[in-house]
């Protein structure tokens, strides 16, 4: 639980951009997906990014999650350089500090919902506490008597939050959340954002993709992004006065 | 990640695609089963050759004449000479003479037709001594051997083997014993009855009558006088064969004395140099039939690798999601690899039990008889065959597990 007095402090940065570039080659063209992008995501915030498909915010979550390297500028994720680890070190990255949650809720097949949530453990060479973290998990997202059900099994919000349990099982840095309800009705969306801003409550940093106004909501921050730059990076608050 | 996790992974893999499991297994199931069952066929064919070959007697040595040479010195044939007599066999059981000789005997060959009553039938007749049956490693099962002096006195007596007792007795050795038979006309007394040795491969060894060789030359030679077509001689042990071989040489040298060892009137062959010979036959036999089984556990791992591939693709988003949540390329790799193994590994195992049951099957079935021997499953051959089949899930498993270890987490998630 974070006090709030905390958030009068100066935070430790969870994400720091410097001038993050990406440029793909397809064949001889080279796209400029980022073109120069700072943000820094403190330590228990909760943001949105938001923009248009094109806008580079794919690439931008792919960067963040460790997944792809910047092609210049310098990435920080909690005080470590990206840049400068191999690829065992970024998935060992991936798989302590960073928490996935996709669109396509992306569970194992064939696994049960306790499995797909202790395969991070596995990769993270844990053995004895596994199934008791797995539990734990799963309890804090509200699906421990679903622990033993196949995906198929689950609906479409209960899979998104084995996905979210999966997330945080190993206590992650970040939570980063691509479109989490975007193959959700809105009463399921409705349930995993409440659940989001419960976890940011307990002092979840989380980074939050979606091109969709009201999902963006939910965030205490929303970072704007169109054609590789950030055109607007705004409180909640901020938000709430300029509209008005 | 552990091995004991991988395999875990991999087995719920294998089990999520029972049927294609099953499928690419029987692949490896075929290969195996046909390695472990030719071989043991091969093997079964090595081991009744080489029991008949010990069965001939142990530790022995054949020394027969040179081939003679007629005018101008052309050959005349193996064993076509007579260099060979009884002054040179004593000479060979003089034990200060040739001390590691355990025992020496004179065969003189002398085939015929053998009568009795209204039966006939035609046996290998040899003339020897009384030590003969030892040497050669035959048991008297009734009666018994003729003696020292049946030999002495060239007594027309006889001791005969199990197919010649069924060719003239009705298969009844006891009525045979103190019947008289005439081989080649000459009336001789039935005194004992080899025990059957067997009669498959090397012809038949129980169609075999012996008599005193004095008593061949007299009645039996037609006119050859005292014919020795071969001497075999005993060593007591595998290890005195080789010095038995060299002193019987030195002894019949100055017998005949003569001084150099390359114009030696007689050759010696050593039942070690038969034993060899035949096990080497056998073994390029075993060898050729476990090569071609081979050939089907190749086409079965070929199976592999094409399921496997297949497999990587299909999971290619699993793949993606698990590199993502924290997976090294080692993990992908190995959880892979093990599939493969798993799969080629679990074909193997099932191989060895069908290849060994058939092979027990064939044996119990008693269609293994005569010219085919029963399959003998050899130990080496099973562990190689497992080991053979896990390395061929790990050699055609390397490249799809390389293939999906290195995929790109990003496409790959975006995969459909």
């Amino acid at each position: 639980m974070m006090d709030p007095s905390a958030a009068a402090q100066p935070a430790h940065a969870m994400i720091e951009l410097e001038d993050v570039t990406k440029v793909y080659r397809m064949g001889s063209v080279a796209v400029n997906a980022l073109k120069g992008v700072s943000l820094r995501v403190d330590q228990g915030e909760f943001v949105a990014i938001m923009g248009a498909s094109g806008s580079g915010k794919s690439t931008l979550m792919n960067i963040v999650g460790c997944l792809d390297l910047p092609t210049t500028g310098r990435y920080f994720l909690d005080g470590v350089d990206v840049r400068r680890l191999n690829d065992n070190q970024l998935a060992a990255i991936r798989n302590l500090k960073i928490g996935f949650v996709f669109q396509m809720f992306n569970l194992i097949p064939r696994a049960t919902a306790v499995h797909n949530v202790e395969m991070p453990l596995i990769y993270a060479g844990l053995n004895s506490q596994r199934r008791q973290l797995a539990m734990a998990a799963l309890d804090a997202v509200g699906l421990a008597d679903r622990a033993r059900h196949q995906p198929t099994e689950l609906s479409g919000g209960q899979q998104q939050r084995v996905a979210i349990a999966r997330a945080l099982v190993t206590r992650p840095a970040i939570l980063l959340a691509d479109e989490p309800t975007g193959n959700l009705d809105s009463e399921s969306s409705g349930e995993i954002m409440r659940l989001m801003v419960e976890l940011n409550a307990q002092g979840h940093t989380i980074v939050l993709i979606t091109h969709e106004n009201d999902i963006a909501a939910f965030a205490k921050r929303v970072v704007r992004l169109r054609d590789g730059l950030v055109v607007a990076d705004q409180t909640q608050q901020q938000r709430v006065e300029a509209s008005a | 990640m552990k091995v004991v996790e991988a395999l875990a992974l991999a087995l719920s893999g294998l089990n999520s695609n029972r049927l294609r499991s099953v499928l690419t297994m029987l692949g490896i199931l075929i290969g195996v089963a046909a390695v472990i069952l030719l071989v043991a066929v091969g093997n079964g064919a090595s081991v009744q050759i080489q029991s008949q070959i010990q069965g001939l007697g142990s530790n022995l040595v054949y020394i027969y004449p040179a081939n003679a040479r007629g005018a101008g010195g052309v050959s005349q044939g193996f064993g076509s000479g007579q260099t060979l007599t009884q002054a040179d066999v004593d000479a060979l059981n003089d034990k200060t003479r040739a001390p590691d000789v355990v025992t020496a005997i004179p065969v003189s060959q002398a085939s015929g037709i053998m009568v009795y009553q209204s039966q006939n039938w035609f046996a290998s007749t040899s003339g020897s001594t009384q030590d003969f049956a030892q040497v050669r490693n035959y048991e008297v099962s009734t009666g018994a051997m003729f003696t020292d002096s049946d030999v002495r006195s060239a007594a027309k007596v006889v001791v005969i083997g199990e197919t010649v007792v069924d060719n003239l007795f009705g298969g009844d050795p006891s009525s045979a014993l103190d019947k008289t038979i005439k081989i080649q006309r000459q009336p001789f007394r039935v005194v004992g009855v080899f025990a059957s040795k067997g009669s498959q491969g090397l012809g038949n060894q129980d169609n075999i009558a012996v008599v005193p060789i004095t008593a061949a030359w007299s009645y039996l030679s037609g006119g050859r006088g005292k014919n020795i077509s071969q001497i075999i001689i005993e060593a007591g042990s595998p290890d005195t064969v080789q010095p038995a071989t060299s002193e019987a040489t030195q002894v019949l040298l100055t017998q005949h004395k003569i001084g150099d060892p390359s114009l030696a009137d007689f050759t010696t062959q050593s039942q070690q140099d038969i034993l060899n010979s035949a096990t080497q036959t056998t073994a390029i036999f075993t060898v050729v039939l476990g090569a071609i089984a081979g050939i089907s556990l190749v086409v079965g791992g070929i199976g592999i690798m094409n399921i496997m591939l297949v497999t990587v693709t299909e999971r290619t988003r699993e793949i993606g999601i698990r590199k993502a949540i924290g997976a090294r390329r080692s993990d992908v790799l190995l959880q892979f690899l093990i599939e493969s193994m798993v799969l080629s590994g679990l074909g193997g195992v099932l191989g060895i039990i069908v290849g060994a049951g058939a092979a027990a099957w064939l044996d119990n079935a008693k269609i293994a008889s005569g010219t085919f021997p029963p399959p003998v499953v050899s130990y080496p051959s099973v562990f190689l065959a497992f080991g053979v089949s896990v390395g061929i899930g790990l050699f055609f498993g390397i490249y799809p597990a390389n293939r999906a270890a290195g995929l790109n987490p990003i496409e790959a998630l975006r995969y459909e």
